[in-house]
């Protein structure tokens, strides 16, 4: 397989009134044409700005990307003018968000706001265009697609309009589709459809997907790789049955605790993981999970650790006391 | 559980909020938030009650505590009828009734600190002298794991899960039997969580507490209930304990839900199993004919959508509402 998008040293910088927001802190990781890849962690970690970061949506000020590289195909997305990213944008990777209600125009209609899309970027007629937004449509599921064109985003549930940013994002074939907590205002019913979706869409089209959530089950179902993110820092990542089974970072281990599984025993107490994430604008010096671990010692305290290969796995952490950490992921 | 009394009774609840229209704003139709929904809970258990997005099951939480006035129907709070009391009545009897809300963020007035938060019901409801209330604020904040010494600060000088433990303090204030909680957890992150379900739980062997658990993760429910009720609609679709619904369930909107919980373990085959369902939920104004279920549902015949099925008992304690209870596998 070959690389599509390599990240090399990344940090992303919100400049405000209280302080600097570390909210991107030296992310580096490679991501293989065709795979998935999910991005878990909790609210602000990171994940969603670095993703923005790649898509250079960062409003600025006040934030800025004061470091790193993104390789996409060969070039650095960073040194590209605004013009030769907007052509990137949308066609080579997409980007389909969270909520489905606000990032669609609510006073057009669906079918215009797909064509538009498909005709920033190709060279087509309109009717051209409408016809392959209709094809789309009916690709996500949406019954009499057709019809459904001239529909605004209002007249559609829920689940249907995260179908129709699906439709859009994958309307102009993109070969990294990255999706920001795109089920987690749906239901699990919904969130099932969706999923469901999706997969069947990657086996078809063969992009690479990067999936953003909070969610470790989704992830556990779909994604061939995973990155655990926390204060703005991958701090573990490998292969998924690495992470999951092989569980080396006490906080992935204390995720995977919190969470009562349909398929345990009734009366296994959770595991919560003590404290709360420290804040951005005053990170620590040393591991930015030292304050709620019970591995700490006064190395953790003192100095950072990174992202550490395991020998003969496809699976890197960044904490000290690895060895130590004996997880089956439960 | 037979021979034990019920703490609350609700029998055949219904609660219908009016849609006018019209230059008169006439009603020209309801939303059946909550129809004919019939349950009991016993002291000291914890009733998950689940559902997706609109199926009524906040309307049910509220209504059982009058907080909405229902349509028709009955709540027995402890051998007493709420909907017979008037309001001083109502108000003493709700000592021990108490909510937790799904916002810890709306639910604190940003005016007030911790302290008077916390205070709030025992100046209401108590005739304490201001020692006995200090000391009071001072337990309850230690019980729900806050440092006492924080009474004299302002909910936004808090993180999500400690308002949330702010929201328990206050509910717990007045010794109550029974709290609702109304999505406590799903506006907190997954460590947090974990540390508020624990609280949750350590509090109820601790004092006794019965609760109404409302949330739509089915795997945070299944792991605090004794029982669970499902809900779609406005209607309860099944209930029973907790392991029977996770184990042997008999609707197949529960089978379906279960199902599509994703599960955090990549070897899981669960997904391979999964009941996908069709469609989404029908808008509760126009509500389908028959069984509420039936447009989505994989294995209705042509009963389901000509006939209401009758909520019934088919087994000890085990409740659905399906036409096809007794014979589904």
């Amino acid at each position: 397989m070959t690389s599509i998008i390599e990240i090399k040293n990344l940090k992303t910088r919100f400049f405000t009134a209280d302080g600097v927001v570390k909210a991107v802190n030296d992310v580096s990781y490679t991501m293989e044409s065709g795979e998935i890849l999910g991005v878990v962690g909790e609210s602000g970690c990171g994940k969603s700005v670095h993703a923005m970061s790649i898509m250079q949506l960062i409003p600025d000020p006040p934030g800025k990307i004061t470091n790193g590289e993104i390789i996409f195909e060969g070039r650095d997305l960073l040194k590209l003018s605004d013009a030769e990213m907007r052509k990137i944008r949308g066609r080579d990777i997409a980007m389909i968000f969270q909520d489905p209600m606000t990032s669609l125009n609510p006073v057009f209609t669906v079918g215009y706001q797909i064509v538009e899309a498909i005709r920033l970027h190709n060279d087509v007629t309109k009717k051209e265009a409408r016809k392959r937004a209709g094809e789309l449509l009916a690709l996500v599921g949406i019954p009499g697609a057709e019809e459904r064109l001239d529909d605004y985003p209002h007249q559609f549930s829920g689940g249907m309009r995260q179908r129709a940013m699906i439709a859009m994002g994958l309307s102009c074939e993109p070969k990294l589709l990255i999706a920001d907590e795109p089920t987690t205002a749906l239901d699990v019913t919904i969130q099932a459809q969706i999923v469901d979706l999706v997969k069947k869409l990657q086996d078809e089209l063969g992009m690479a997907i990067m999936w953003i959530t909070h969610d470790l089950g989704v992830v556990a179902e779909m994604a061939d790789r995973i990155n655990v993110m926390y204060a703005g820092s991958i701090i573990e990542t490998g292969e998924i049955h690495n992470v999951y089974k092989r569980t080396k970072h006490p906080y992935t281990t204390g995720l995977l605790g919190s969470l009562p599984r349909l398929d345990d025993e009734p009366g296994t107490e959770l595991t919560s993981v003590p404290g709360l994430p420290p804040d951005l604008l005053a990170l620590p010096e040393g591991c930015a999970f030292a304050a709620r671990c019970g591995y700490r010692d006064e190395k953790c305290v003192a100095e950072r650790p990174i992202l550490e290969k395991i020998a003969g796995y496809d699976h890197q952490v960044a904490c000290w006391h690895w060895e130590k950490i004996e997880g089956d992921g439960k | 559980m037979d021979t034990k009394k019920p703490l609350v009774s609700v029998r055949n609840l219904k609660k219908h909020f009016p849609i006018t229209g019209g230059i008169l704003q006439r009603q020209i139709g309801a939303v059946k938030a909550v129809d004919d929904v019939s349950f009991d809970i016993f002291k000291g258990e914890t009733l998950g009650l689940v559902g997706e997005t609109g199926c009524g099951k906040t309307t049910v939480g509220r209504t059982m505590m009058r907080l909405y006035e229902p349509t028709s129907g009955g709540i027995i709070f402890d051998g007493v009828d709420l909907i017979a009391l008037g309001e001083s009545d109502l108000r003493k009897i709700r000592q021990r009734m108490q909510m937790i809300f799904q916002d810890p963020y709306a639910s604190l007035n940003p005016r007030m600190t911790v302290g008077s938060i916390v205070k709030a019901p025992l100046d209401v409801h108590t005739k304490m002298n201001s020692k006995e209330k200090h000391d009071r604020i001072q337990e309850l904040l230690d019980i729900v794991g806050l440092n006492p010494d924080f009474v004299n600060r302002y909910p936004h000088e808090f993180s999500g899960g400690q308002r949330q433990r702010i929201g328990i303090a206050r509910a717990l204030a007045l010794e109550p039997a029974l709290i609702v909680c109304d999505e406590p957890i799903s506006s907190l992150d997954v460590s947090i969580q974990a540390q508020v379900v624990n609280l949750l739980e350590k509090l109820q062997k601790e004092l006794g507490l019965a609760y109404l658990f409302i949330a739509h993760d089915l795997s945070m429910v299944r792991h605090i209930s004794d029982r669970m009720a499902v809900m779609y609609l406005g209607k309860i679709m099944e209930l029973a304990d907790r392991d029977s619904i996770y184990l042997h369930p008999v609707h197949p909107y529960t089978r379906a839900l279960m199902s599509a919980v994703p599960i955090p373990d990549p070897d899981s085959t669960a997904a391979h199993d999964r009941i996908l369902l069709d469609g989404d939920i029908p808008n509760p104004k126009n509500p389908p004919t028959g069984c509420n279920f039936n447009t989505r549902c994989p294995v209705a015949q042509d009963r389901c959508f000509v006939e209401e099925p009758e909520y019934r008992e088919i087994k000890e304690n085990h409740w659905t509402a399906c036409h096809f209870a007794e014979v589904t596998p």
